[in-house]
């Protein structure tokens, strides 16, 4: 076994043993990235000589015994829509080539604080705009389990790097599924938490009231432990939750006996892959196995829900993006002649065509004479939809699903396509409009090895349920042991 | 029909910068005049990633703001965004507030030479302010100045209740005054923290239909408002009359030429779509916090105009000085705690202070006497120990030095003379030397008499009691 093939509190415990450092975690990340990455594409940019320093200086608070974290040393890689202090950051997009921040996230700032050392930034959508990592202004990421397929998207990268053990894990955000679709494509594990759980601040924004930043690791366990890094109210995001931070790993091993898990009938649909179905029915088989009560329920503004994503998140984005307008970072187109040259040409330059197409479906949405009919409709909408979801926790302690209609399809399957690539998000974006928090744990492989991934929604706060059920599953089957072919 | 026969409807937009520390959504100062794009950060400068977080000092000012101009205070307001691009709008949408602002429904009563009328106020509402673009800067270029961006604003926005250009102007002094005893603002036009746009129609009299009206900016000035308007109202007039039509749009105020010119149509206005500010959540005021900022209000300027009148008994126009700046109407009612002829307290105000102040360049705040100092010159004024004049410069000595009155009388040996015995012996001196001054004035010249009063005070410097002068002269000249 490699080291890279550790999970992070595998590899935590090494460290605190004192049998690995981690500089050697490290270099080990670094060449396991040099040996796959050509394949794989998960990495816009590796900070090896940062990375190095921050594993040099966790291994210096290691042997004093005074380690940071739980966590401290232990390798990550962050989607590249994180601001990190002096190491470029672009979110995807040509608009933000060469921007180098001058200010971390605070969710960098506390895995810095945290010891962990960030090797690189991961590929990703343009502004997390898609569901395949094609939009990617640079290169498409390719999935290690299939690298003729897409990892999905938009954290493509973080799941592909996370799947290809390039990194002991990473963080990626969720604005409709962009943790939780690329996870369940990646044999990975990948967590949406509560909006308002995680600070938002310095997180390039796609839709500001659906946007959530969320661990994505091999285990349930790592899941856990590095949510608990993240998890924090934030001064500077006025929309962070003030709720208590619980301790995730306590109820971790608790199982599901006595639990009541919700199947809704509209998230088994017609559609939906056989295998991904068959995979799924037998999860849900295996819960009942460990003494959960399954139950039927009802979401019935669910059909409605892909409609209102895409008039919400593109509304919000329009004017989220407003701000990369050639004037103070980033890309100034440089055959401007004219103020109106400075936007149009920048603009037009700078970003990729689904970024433009969500702009003007947005810019529209909010336009005088439509606002009513559908950026107003579709909030009032969400409400419905978010109702819908307080109803079913009346009845039940957490809904169970697939995570994705299918497994992973072919890179290039559905460019041409935007409507059935939106289609691939119709099981993950309700609970972004409802704000509730999401998980997604392997529960198996088509007979292409493709992974399959189980979708848990819980309660407004309940991360630590459903890292507990995703968990009773995983001690079942540790498809996790299972390595990418590579 | 002549200009006399419209009747024009004007309604202001007044932005003011409220006085806050720092800036509405972040940690930056706030100052005017420091080295252009110094008092920026990552968030007003609408870097990638970051958010808004609110100055609480700001909702507080609105508040305060509202009740100070009847408003209702919404338990519950809404931040919107206003979406369009521009060099000097950083983020390319400016957080405001829309269809539910703090304050809503108030009024501010102004005079006019009618009498006192009332101007409603339709709504307040909280935005940030926008940077600063400067064109031609050299080669050609714009250059953008973003100390600015992020200071906080007040809009308030009055219903179309004005009917001529002094109104306007009454309006805005008035709405200035009520800003400045509050706090909450500096009243400053020429540099730009107090402004704002009229809206200016014209109807014919009698008719209770609106014209179309046009939006006048770059007023800078009380001046500029009223010649602005009264420009737009005589243009609107002339187009009408023409048989021409008013078409709505955004008209700027040209300084150097004295007119109005179109910046921008209707139909190159902007679609600004508003949305609700998803980065922030809606603002709750508390009916306890309305309570107390209600308890905390400030006198404001009118009624305390009104009072200086009735419980000092003033006349209307000391009273009105008096009253135009906190300050000063506090620290007269200072003095009157210790000196209770308030028309003549009015009086040292209104001439010497005020002058006193104004030559020396001194902020009031800076006086160096205090308040039972000055109570006790004019107190020694009243009783004769020092002639008024006399009186004038030991003012000037208190100003300067902070020395109490009495010691000033002494050192300088001010003290008035009204032994009269000395002064019967200056006077028989006197009249012994103008013989032929006495003939005149027992001829009838009674104009004479001021004379000798003058010559008597030269040779005491000015120092004889003048009651006792005068009543000696009448005496010794046989009246």
């Amino acid at each position: 076994m490699q080291l890279t093939d550790l999970t992070m509190l595998e590899l935590a415990a090494k460290l605190a043993a004192g049998e690995v450092s981690s500089e050697e975690a490290t270099r080990a990340s670094l060449a396991r990235i040099q040996q796959v990455d050509p394949k794989v594409r998960a990495f816009l940019r590796v900070d090896e000589a940062g990375a190095l320093a921050a594993a040099r200086a966790s291994d210096v608070r290691r042997k004093s015994g005074s380690p940071a974290s739980a966590l401290d040393g232990v390798p990550l890689g962050l989607k590249d829509i994180f601001l990190t202090e002096g190491v470029e950051t672009t979110a995807g997009s040509r608009i933000l080539e060469g921007f180098v921040p001058p200010y971390d996230a605070t969710v960098v700032r506390l895995l810095k604080e945290a010891g962990l050392p960030l090797v690189g930034k991961l590929n990703m959508d343009e502004f997390a705009m898609g569901s395949s990592n094609e939009s990617s202004a640079f290169f498409p990421c390719h999935n290690p389990w299939d690298v003729s397929r897409t990892p999905g998207g938009s954290s493509g990268g973080s799941a592909a790097a996370v799947a290809a053990r390039e990194v002991f894990g990473a963080l990626g955000t969720d604005t409709g599924g962009s943790i939780r679709q690329p996870a369940a494509l990646t044999n990975t594990v990948g967590l949406k938490p509560t909006y308002g759980r995680v600070s938002r601040f310095g997180v390039i924004a796609f839709a500001s009231s659906l946007d959530q930043p969320g661990p994505m690791t091999r285990t349930v366990a790592d899941a856990a432990a590095l949510l608990q890094v993240i998890a924090r109210p934030d001064a500077r995001d006025a929309t962070s939750a003030d709720a208590p931070v619980p301790d995730y790993s306590a109820d971790l091993e608790a199982g599901v006996r006595g639990l009541k898990l919700g199947v809704p009938r509209e998230y088994f649909t017609e559609g939906m892959d056989p295998e991904v179905e068959a995979a799924v029915r037998e999860a849900l088989r295996e819960y009942e196995r460990l003494g959960a009560t399954l139950v039927d329920v009802s979401l019935p503004h669910t059909k409605y829900a892909l409609a209102t994503y895409y008039l919400i998140a593109p509304a919000e984005a329009s004017s989220n993006l407003a701000r990369y307008d050639g004037v103070r970072f980033g890309l100034r187109a440089k055959d401007a002649r004219s103020l109106r040259d400075v936007y149009a040409l920048t603009r037009e330059q700078g970003f990729g065509a689904e970024v433009k197409r969500r702009i003007m479906l947005g810019t529209f949405a909010l336009s005088s004479g439509y606002y009513d009919a559908h950026y107003l409709r579709a909030q009032k909408v969400r409400t419905l939809i978010r109702e819908d979801f307080t109803r079913a926790f009346q009845q039940v302690d957490a809904l169970l699903s697939p995570t994705s209609p299918v497994p992973a399809f072919k890179l290039g399957e559905k460019v041409e396509d935007p409507l059935s690539m939106y289609l691939m998000d119709i099981y993950t974006l309700p609970c972004n409009l409802a704000g509730l928090p999401g998980l997604s744990v392997p529960c198996g492989f088509t007979k292409a090895g493709l992974p399959v991934g189980l979708q848990i929604l819980g309660r407004p706060f309940d991360e630590a349920g459903l890292l507990r059920i995703a968990r009773a599953y995983e001690r079942e089957h540790d498809f996790f042991r299972r390595s990418a072919p590579l | 029909m002549p200009v006399s026969d419209f009747q024009p409807v004007i309604g202001l937009e007044v932005h003011a910068q409220l006085l806050t520390q720092s800036k509405i959504f972040c940690g930056c100062s706030t100052a005017f005049g420091a080295e252009p794009n110094r008092n920026t950060c990552p968030v007003c400068l609408g870097m990638p990633g970051v958010l808004p977080v609110l100055n609480q000092r700001v909702a507080e000012f609105a508040v305060r703001t509202g009740l100070a101009l009847e408003c209702t205070i919404r338990p519950t307001s809404v931040w919107s965004r206003k979406n369009y691009f521009y060099p000097d709008l950083p983020k390319g949408y400016q957080i405001t507030q829309f269809d539910q602002p703090i304050c809503e429904h108030g009024r501010l009563v102004i005079d006019t030479p009618q009498g006192e009328k009332t101007i409603r106020i339709l709504r307040i509402h909280m935005e940030e302010d926008a940077g600063k673009s400067v064109h031609d800067a050299g080669g050609g270029q714009s250059l953008v100045d973003l100390n600015r961006a992020g200071v906080p604003l007040l809009e308030i926005v009055s219903q179309p209740d004005l009917r001529d250009a002094d109104e306007a102007v009454e309006y805005l002094k008035s709405m200035r005054d009520v800003l400045v005893y509050l706090g909450v603002n500096d009243g400053n036009l020429e540099e730009g923290s107090f402004r704002c746009d009229a809206n200016v129609s014209v109807m014919p009299k009698g008719s209770t239909t609106f014209g179309q009206r046009c939006e006048l900016k770059n007023l800078n000035s009380f001046r500029f408002l009223k010649q602005a308007i009264e420009y737009e109202i005589a243009r609107q007039v002339d187009v009408i009359e023409s048989g021409g039509k008013v078409v709505q749009e955004t008209r700027l105020w040209d300084v150097n030429k004295g007119v109005t010119r179109s910046m921008r149509s209707k139909e190159e206005a902007h679609d600004y779509r508003y949305f609700p500010e998803p980065d922030l959540p809606p603002l709750h005021v508390s009916a306890e916090a309305i309570d107390a900022a209600a308890k905390a209000l400030p006198e404001l300027p009118r009624a305390k105009l009104q009072r200086f009148i009735s419980q000092y008994g003033l006349p209307a126009y000391d009273a009105r000085i008096l009253t135009a700046e906190r300050p000063l109407a506090d620290y007269f009612e200072a003095c009157a705690g210790h000196y209770k002829d308030y028309k003549k307290l009015s009086n040292w105000f209104l001439g010497e202070l005020m002058r006193l102040l104004k030559e020396e360049g001194t902020p009031l705040s800076a006086l160096r006497f205090t308040p039972a100092q000055l109570g006790a010159l004019l107190g020694a004024v009243d009783q004769g120990t020092v002639s008024a004049n006399a009186g004038k410069d030991v003012l000037g000595e208190m100003f300067r030095t902070g020395k109490a009155p009495a010691d000033i009388i002494a050192e300088k040996g001010l003290a008035q003379v009204s032994d009269t015995g000395a002064i019967e012996a200056v006077v028989d001196d006197i009249l012994a030397k103008n013989a032929g001054e006495i003939e005149k004035y027992r001829a009838g010249k009674k104009q004479v008499f001021g004379f000798f009063v003058g010559q008597v005070m030269r040779a005491m410097k000015g120092k004889g009691n003048p009651a006792l002068v005068n009543e000696l002269l009448k005496k010794k000249l046989g009246d």
